[in-house]
């Protein structure tokens, strides 16, 4: 039936948050193939930092979800195509039965296509889908904790592709020059969207620097290296409050964990056959019991 | 009964918005204001200067700003957003579709300067579009009031409402004629003057036109009915079956495109329920242009003039 982790924050070991990230990498094999849509090369890039994100950084309440989470870390998702690594970690960290992770993209389920509160799952507060949006929404629900005395911080991840839409740059010009430094933008810097490399599609050039001349703090990590993935979040953490927005590009590769869909943008939005799904889950531990 | 009423000043309706916003940031501690650099027109001033920690001026930057609404009412901020009609809705459908509508963010997006009484900007600035992109989003209310009591109660109203509204006002000095002291229901027409012979349906700036149509279709021996519809979405569409049951036939006015206007919304509720004949006064699919807002209302076929002959010929298809 699968399992859940019985998390709090902090407390789980690198080796364990690795386990867990072997489990979230088969829930996205599985739900893409049981619907033959979905996209997992984007999910499996950024299970790593998810699973650091959910089990062991965000100060959050998964079995009380609300949806101000006044007193919590709230997340932002702005690519939301990568909605099946999301959905699991969500599950897995008990927002919702993980059971339910077998309706994803299914008639009358909560887990859409692309995430939404429509269906009111508990752990998303905006939709997402149409790219572009989720910085800006970031930083209102960061001006909200301000203006309510709540310390807690609001981290977003974005798709490197998605900053070439210009609504990203309004926001990111906002929030540095109205100091909003409780907020930790993430971009998972793959090099890769539908059309083929960012690079070959429209070159996003420099984006340290880029960000850097909008007045942001900017780290880089290694988003498939859990040990630094965890140590990125924290540093990151570490440095809120000080005046500025934190951004932190971190390096992935489309498909990580499942050999043949490494090193290509080919599994941006398709999903495994039968034999490929065999293939994948073989390489992937089952560690808490697929759903 | 019809409501009374009595024509007291001239007054434009975005300071009725700004009256409204700076009343409710003393009652309501969680209401905030975001404005894309037109505070002046917006008429958000006051409201900026009293309550600076809640205001938040975002540049020209309408996107984000209709993401920072959508984001500050998680934790229970009500948001009031500020811009021209078309910067608060062509310009960022597809932010208020997702982040606001389908993500049902209690966002109150309030625009000024709607259709061609913007006057002499021409029509980059004249939208005539915004009350069918508005309404056809699945949840949102849409609201055009008449003159300054009604657009400050409408402010006050929405404040109470659970959930997106588009509230539509503009910026030319009208007739304010409506009791300062109403209560704004949303979804609920308003009876100004009963008859027997025509039902007028008018929302905004075309109101007081449609009462002063009315006077002269009586010097005529028409009796015409005069409804003020301030809400487009939810439409009162029991008012509207009542009028027309009593009268059998209509006239819709509008500072709007007669595509997807509260014209189209009538003429559904008539398809539905009770085929009615139906003329429109509203932009016919044409672009406006720079001019003084009385001139244009008059070449654009918005005027008095024009109801009264749009109620001729309703009563003539009868």
């Amino acid at each position: 039936m699968g399992g859940r982790w019985n998390y709090f924050r902090g407390m789980a070991s690198i080796d364990e948050l690795k386990r867990i990230a072997t489990q979230v990498r088969r829930d996205i094999l599985r739900q893409v193939h049981a619907v033959n849509s979905g996209h997992p090369g984007g999910s499996l890039g950024c299970t790593d930092f998810f699973t650091a994100l959910y089990f062991h950084v965000l100060k959050h309440k998964p079995d009380a979800f609300s949806m101000d989470g006044n007193g919590e870390d709230l997340f932002f998702l702005s690519n939301g195509h990568i909605s099946p690594v999301w959905y699991s970690v969500l599950a897995r960290s008990g927002y919702f039965p993980v059971s339910e992770l077998n309706t994803f993209r299914k008639l009358n389920s909560r887990l859409q296509g692309h995430p939404t509160t429509h269906e009111h799952l508990p752990g998303v507060r905006m939709a997402s889908g149409s790219l572009g949006q989720g910085l800006s929404v970031a930083i209102g629900a960061a001006i909200s904790k301000k203006l309510s005395n709540d310390s807690a911080l609001v981290y977003t991840l974005h798709g490197d592709g998605e900053l070439q839409e210009g609504q990203i740059w309004e926001a990111a010009m906002y929030a540095s020059a109205k100091k909003v430094d409780n907020l930790i933008a993430t971009v998972d810097a793959n090099g890769q969207q539908i059309d083929g490399s960012t690079e070959h599609v429209l070159s996003l050039g420099n984006l340290q620097a880029k960000f850097e001349a909008f007045g942001w703090m900017v780290f880089q990590m290694n988003g498939n290296d859990m040990q630094e993935v965890v140590a990125g979040l924290e540093n990151a953490r570490k440095h809120t409050g000080q005046g500025k927005p934190i951004v932190v590009l971190m390096k992935t590769e489309m498909g990580m964990g499942v050999d043949f869909m490494m090193g290509s943008h080919k599994w941006h939005g398709v999903a495994p056959n039968d034999e490929q799904l065999a293939k994948g889950l073989a390489q992937l531990e089952e560690t808490l019991g697929d759903y | 009964m019809a409501v009374q009423f009595t024509f007291t000043d001239q007054n434009d309706t975005r300071s009725g918005f700004g009256a409204g916003l700076l009343e409710l940031g003393k009652n309501n501690p969680n209401v905030v204001a975001l404005c894309a650099d037109l505070t002046g027109s917006l008429k958000m001033d006051a409201f900026e200067k009293a309550f600076p920690e809640r205001f938040f001026q975002v540049g020209i930057a309408e996107a984000n700003m209709m993401g920072i609404a959508a984001g500050l009412t998680i934790g229970g901020k009500i948001p009031f957003t500020g811009t021209f009609a078309n910067f608060s809705t062509g310009r960022v459908y597809d932010q208020i579709r997702q982040s606001i509508a389908y993500s049902g963010k209690n966002v109150k997006i309030c625009a000024s300067h709607a259709g061609l009484t913007l006057g002499e900007d021409g029509a980059t600035h004249q939208i005539l579009e915004d009350i069918g992109l508005m309404k056809m989003l699945p949840g949102m209310v849409v609201i055009n009031p008449c003159d300054f009591n009604q657009t400050k109660a409408a402010t006050l109203a929405i404040a109470q409402h659970e959930g997106p509204v588009y509230l539509r006002f503009g910026r030319p000095k009208v007739p304010n004629f409506t009791p300062a002291d109403q209560k704004f229901e949303i979804g609920k027409a308003l009876m100004l003057k009963e008859g027997k012979d025509v039902s007028i349906f008018a929302t905004g700036h075309l109101v007081w036109k449609a009462l002063k149509a009315a006077e002269i279709l009586d010097a005529e021996g028409i009796d015409a009915e005069v409804i003020n519809i301030h809400t487009i979405k939810p439409l009162d569409e029991a008012a509207v079956l009542a009028s027309v049951n009593k009268t059998g036939c209509a006239v819709s006015a509008e500072e709007h495109q007669r595509h997807g206007g509260l014209g189209d919304s009538i003429a559904q509720v008539f398809a539905r329920f009770r085929p009615t004949p139906l003329e429109y006064v509203a932009v016919n699919d044409s672009f406006g242009e720079s001019g003084t807002p009385e001139e244009l209302m008059v070449k654009y076929g918005l005027d008095t003039a024009d109801i009264v002959k749009a109620a001729r010929a309703a009563i003539a298809r009868r």
